[in-house]
């Protein structure tokens, strides 16, 4: 396969496959030769993922992570290191960047259904990432120790505490202290910056090894497979290089323009993305008025203020993400595509993106009565878009996918 | 002769495999028990003293206890009476769904007969409930007859700190040790444990 490289390049591929795995996952991997935008939010996640490493790293040079130490070297690094904020706020936007594209790139998943017969590892190794990916960011919004570093902190860890029997030592034992301390800042720093990455980057490599084994899909839902060429490459299909890189980079480009024209004008994204309560140090005397989590974990946080009881609220809203993990098995349509399932599927899933926005509006809001209801409602949406699906899928009549892209 | 040594080997295996899982979860116990809260920690969550003695009657004040607020409440004649009348409205009056250190001295829920002491930590998500004493209409609570509610989840509680039915917080706010020795209260301590 690598015979025509050079010889410095032969004698390395003998002895380190690197032109192989080159030739294999990168330049000549076949991809489906229509895809529409939707398919670019796996390239710019990673792309943030490297954002997000090299902009940690540099944090880290003047981050202090002890309780007394904190904040201040947040300010630090905000107003006494050159170009400190540029990289504080490349982080904090890259955070809220992260998922946006990891739920528009999730979304996709739904639409086309992506998660089919055979991706359902690479859906599985994907929600993965999300979950470690909300453990990273809340982990990450504690360190500045900030009033909501402090009180979001010690609203999730009291999560804990709703566990029968063993919740409240448990409290102790995550916090490592009787309040959220020194103690409990240090260690998060050493999973935020040590070994959450390390696991995040282990299933991305995952999440992409079983995507390359079965291959991309497309927003047909055909399975380019069936036809293949005398070599064994599907005939809709098109290499890597240069065209899915030449598409990855406009995608970038814009995505580039987004990012900056956030971080430089919009740093905070109206309090949205960095609360402003969070620019007060740390007072565990006082709990601030209202208390939201930013804006990529309020439909959870809206499911869990929407069941009045504590235990209830922590299983509604660990079985609201669970849930996400067997959608693979829950879609019984002949269709993967949104395009070709049937009415019932398009209202379901019409009913569930309002839902769904509406619960991410409802956390960040105080509440009310009404609002109580109203999180309720979509509460109830958000868990029957999941549980009926076996049966609208399998029920409603589907139009026939075609045989070639 | 072949099956014997199968079997053998089977056994072997299956030895070897539990004395190092033995191992293994002995090995896992400092990864674990490093995270408890250090002798630092401990010791600094000694107990403090105050003089109550100059409050205000119907007043609250705020102590700092391990870093967690401790709330001190001095009641009025007439609010200790009006403590039965919401029992009606309360989950668990007489605090049987959790460890009550003083059950049934005082109807304040602590060592004397005037003053409450409770951890001003919300039993749902850990907030720090707000003290609204008024008896007048809230908008939480149109019947409000004074007492605690938490801005973060609307959990309710009375002025002794017991929890509303209805609300998302499970059990009352718990009622931490300590005494009294005269005006001196001593939070983080029974008597005669020092």
């Amino acid at each position: 396969m690598a015979q025509k490289s050079s010889g410095f390049f032969n004698w390395i591929n003998t002895r380190l496959p690197i032109v192989n795995t080159y030739e294999r996952h990168l330049s000549k991997h076949p991809v489906p030769k229509k895809v529409n935008f939707w398919y670019m939010f796996g390239a710019l996640a990673s792309v943030v993922l490297i954002i997000q490493i090299v902009s940690g790293i540099w944090l880290m040079f003047g981050y202090e992570n002890t309780e007394e130490g904190a904040f201040a070297s947040i300010e630090y690094i905000m107003r006494d290191i050159e170009y400190g904020w540029v990289i504080r706020y490349m982080h904090t936007t890259g955070a809220s960047m992260f998922f946006a594209v990891v739920y528009l790139h999730m979304f996709r998943g739904l639409l086309y259904g992506s998660y089919h017969k055979p991706r359902e590892l690479v859906w599985v190794f994907g929600m993965t990432i999300y979950l470690v990916m909300m453990a990273e960011g809340f982990l990450g919004y504690v360190l500045p120790y900030g009033q909501m570093s402090y009180w979001g902190a010690q609203v999730i860890i009291s999560l804990f505490g709703a566990i029968p029997y063993i919740g409240e030592s448990l409290e102790i034992w995550v916090r490592g202290d009787y309040y959220i301390s020194g103690a409990t800042i240090s260690r998060f720093f050493a999973l935020h910056v040590v070994a959450l990455p390390l696991i995040l980057i282990a299933l991305v490599f995952m999440h992409l090894v079983a995507l390359h084994e079965v291959g991309a899909g497309n927003p047909e839902g055909v399975d380019i497979e069936k036809h293949l060429d005398e070599d064994g490459v599907p005939l809709d299909s098109v290499p890597f290089f240069p065209y899915k890189v030449l598409n990855a980079l406009v995608a970038i480009g814009i995505f580039g323009i987004v990012f900056s024209i956030i971080m430089f004008f919009f740093p905070e994204g109206g309090g949205y993305m960095l609360e402003l309560a969070n620019f007060e140090e740390a007072n565990p005397l006082s709990t601030p008025e209202h208390i939201a989590p930013v804006w990529y974990y309020s439909p959870y946080y809206a499911m869990l203020r929407a069941v009045p009881d504590k235990l209830g609220g922590l299983v509604v809203m660990g079985a609201a993400i669970a849930i996400l993990f067997v959608v693979p098995w829950l879609d019984r349509s002949k269709a993967a595509s949104i395009r070709y399932k049937g009415i019932l599927s398009k209202i379901a899933m019409t009913i569930f993106i309002i839902s769904w926005l509406m619960l991410a509006w409802l956390g960040t809001v105080p509440v009310t009565a009404l609002r109580t209801t109203l999180s309720i409602i979509g509460t109830v949406i958000y868990f029957a878009f999941f549980l009926l699906m076996p049966i609208y899928t399998s029920i409603e009549k589907t139009k026939p996918v075609p045989e070639r892209l | 002769m072949e099956e014997k040594i199968t079997t053998r080997r089977k056994v072997l295996i299956g030895m070897t495999s539990a004395v190092g899982a033995v191992g293994a979860s002995f090995a896992v116990v400092p990864f674990i028990a490093s995270w408890n809260p250090s002798a630092k920690a401990k010791a600094v969550g000694g107990p403090v003293k105050i003089d109550v003695s100059k409050m205000q009657v119907g007043q609250k004040i705020q102590v700092s206890w391990r870093k967690q607020p401790v709330f001190v409440i001095r009641h009025s004649k007439e609010a200790l009476k009006n403590l039965s009348k919401v029992e009606s409205k309360l989950d668990d009056p007489s605090s049987l769904k959790i460890d009550e250190p003083y059950r049934d001295i005082n109807p304040t829920r602590s060592t004397s007969k005037e003053y409450t002491v409770i951890a001003g930590v919300c039993t749902h998500l850990g907030c720090a409930p707000k003290y609204y004493p008024e008896m007048e209409s809230q908008p939480w609570d149109e019947s409000w007859v004074g007492g605690f509610f938490c801005p973060c989840h609307g959990s309710m509680f009375d002025i002794v700190g017991r929890v509303f039915k209805g609300v998302p917080a499970p059990t009352n706010l718990k009622v931490p040790p300590h005494f009294f020795d005269g005006n001196i209260l001593t939070i983080g301590e029974e008597r005669g444990t020092a």
